[in-house]
């Protein structure tokens, strides 16, 4: 060995213990999970594809993953149309506001999980906030079922997962350069025309990465799906405990957990490498 | 200068978006504040009356106060764990050119893609085969790894600000590896060793998939025991012990934010 390549690997040394702990409690496991998908019966009898058979010829099963993908998506939309002109006003404001919308967003994502998804079954109960506001301003005739619905779950993700999007938004549109706008103002373009041809393009690489943090977080988010959500809706992480814990059968449930694992790191990456290619800058994913 | 009309209606827009966007981060907490000193019996809101019959009450919880001291325990060994070899890892990977240091650096970081419920899963699988009993220690085992992504990032990113030129005149003036490491490296990224550990703390105490998994009958952990209450009953003493997690988080983040600036931390990330 060169004396350059002994200090480059003497270098790496503080990283071996890590490095073992991942193969032993990080590869190995990923290795086992495939290894057991791929049993026939849950007593690891014969070899075969069949448990992505009973999968992909089950329509329920497909409906699942259908469901959660969709739901990944729909609450990453909502969240990229709130977190914009959170964004804008962010960076049009002095110290003073800009610290209290940095706030407002670190607040959830500091709330531990279950209190934030608690707060959702406090606000969208029969007896709860939005209720008693909508009967007594009388726009309401009879309280409303929100919780246990596909929207309440929707719209308490949206707030759960607000700040992963907001995040990166804000971030690149401080690195916006304002000359451009200024040039644009200058020219007599309106600020809506001057939002969708100047800062909407060049903020796209924050907007992606959001998307793919935000997307990922809602289609894995067990405690919300499960809480607000409720038992009537069934998603691939709660399909996935049943499986395992309810009915035992390892086999089956891993391959759900691969073939989820599998469709949102594929989208993320497929988002990702689309989104690099077509947008200047991404460095999403 | 005259503002068209187009451009009030665009700031009407975004100005609306823009509190209801703010009022939809900020009520859920509220409320959770305000729900936990109800005088009720229920999560009417707003409450009939005002107590603090409910914190009394979790005071008296064995059931909660157990699983809450568990998870602080979990989340205290998962956060040293995950901080001293992803803290080691991360100054050997920052520097490194070869090529090994960028594919151990992605899969650090791979906890951080996978669904922890994929990776809780599969570890107990692997326990299962090698006849391993689920314990605090294999909880604690679980956490560290999906704990190691925000070590590494966080701590990796303030090693690259950190000016080589430091390490190599306090060498060369004499001063040990170790001596070097305690008094120039150690003191330069403390900021971001400070706010990885508080991240990787909420990260642990907070887990649910990867705790499904891997608590036995014994160690049961906080977030799990009031999923479980929520799921049965809507129980009170639940407002209770979220508004003290608030308080006691807000009271971390105030710490961590004197030691280390750990929202600047955050932020950036």
């Amino acid at each position: 060995m060169t004396p350059a390549s002994t200090t480059a690997s003497r270098q790496m040394l503080p990283v071996i213990p890590l490095a073992a702990l991942f193969l032993a409690a990080f590869v190995l496991p990923l290795i086992a999970l495939v290894a057991i998908s791929l049993f026939r019966t849950p007593q690891f009898a014969e070899l075969s594809l069949a448990q992505y058979l009973r999968f992909f010829s089950d329509p329920f099963s497909i409906k699942v993953l259908t469901d959660t993908v969709w739901l990944g998506t729909e609450v990453a939309l909502a969240t990229l149309i709130l977190a914009y002109p959170l964004a804008l006003v962010y960076a049009a404001s002095g110290q003073l506001m800009r610290t209290l919308i940095t706030f407002l967003i670190m607040l959830p994502l500091l709330t531990s999980t279950v209190v934030r998804t608690f707060a959702w079954i406090v606000l969208l109960g029969r007896d709860g906030i939005i209720n008693t506001t909508m009967l007594s301003l009388g726009l309401w005739q009879t309280p409303a079922r929100l919780l246990y619905t596909w929207e309440g779950m929707v719209l308490a993700l949206t707030q759960i997962q607000l700040p992963l999007m907001a995040l990166p938004v804000i971030n690149s549109l401080l690195r916006l350069d304002g000359n451009l706008t200024r040039a644009a103002e200058g020219l007599g373009a309106s600020r809506a025309r001057i939002f969708i041809t100047i800062i909407l393009p060049l903020t796209l690489p924050g907007a992606i990465a959001g998307w793919l943090l935000v997307f990922a977080a809602a289609a894995t988010a067990f405690i919300t799906q499960t809480l607000v959500g409720g038992g009537r809706i069934i998603l691939m992480p709660s399909y996935i405990y049943q499986q395992a814990v309810g009915v035992q059968d390892w086999p089956f449930s891993a391959a759900l957990s691969l073939i989820f694992t599998l469709a949102v790191t594929g989208i993320v990456f497929a988002v990702g490498a689309l989104s690099r290619r077509y947008v200047r800058g991404v460095d999403a994913a | 200068m005259q503002r068209s009309l187009i451009d009030r209606v665009y700031s009407g827009i975004i100005g609306a978006i823009t509190g209801f966007g703010m009022l939809l981060l900020l009520a859920p907490t509220l409320v959770v504040l305000i729900i936990s000193f109800t005088g009720g019996i229920t999560l009417k809101f707003p409450p009939p009356s005002w107590s603090l019959r409910w914190y009394v009450e979790l005071l008296q919880s064995q059931d909660i106060i157990e699983p809450a001291l568990t998870s602080l325990k979990v989340a205290a060994a998962a956060t040293i764990l995950s901080a001293l070899l992803g803290g080691a890892a991360a100054l050997g990977l920052a520097r490194s050119r070869l090529k090994i240091a960028r594919v151990l650096d992605a899969l650090f970081m791979s906890p951080m893609v996978l669904p922890a419920m994929a990776f809780g899963l599969s570890l107990l699988l692997v326990f299962n085969l090698l006849g391993v009993r689920l314990s605090a220690a294999t909880l604690v085992l679980g956490h560290t790894i999906i704990c190691v992504p925000f070590v590494i990032r966080m701590v990796s990113a303030s090693v690259q600000q950190l000016n080589p030129v430091l390490i190599t005149c306090s060498l060369s003036l004499g001063a040990s590896r170790w001596y070097t490491f305690r008094r120039i490296t150690l003191p330069l990224i403390r900021r971001g060793m400070v706010a990885s550990c508080f991240v990787a703390f909420l990260t642990s105490f907070d887990n649910v998939p990867v705790s499904l998994f891997l608590a036995d009958a014994r160690t049961e952990v906080l977030p799990i025991k009031l999923w479980a209450i929520l799921e049965g009953s809507l129980d009170v003493r639940v407002a209770a012990v979220s508004g003290v997690i608030v308080l006691l988080t807000l009271a971390g983040l105030v710490c961590a934010e004197i030691f280390g600036g750990v929202s600047r931390q955050i932020g950036s990330r």
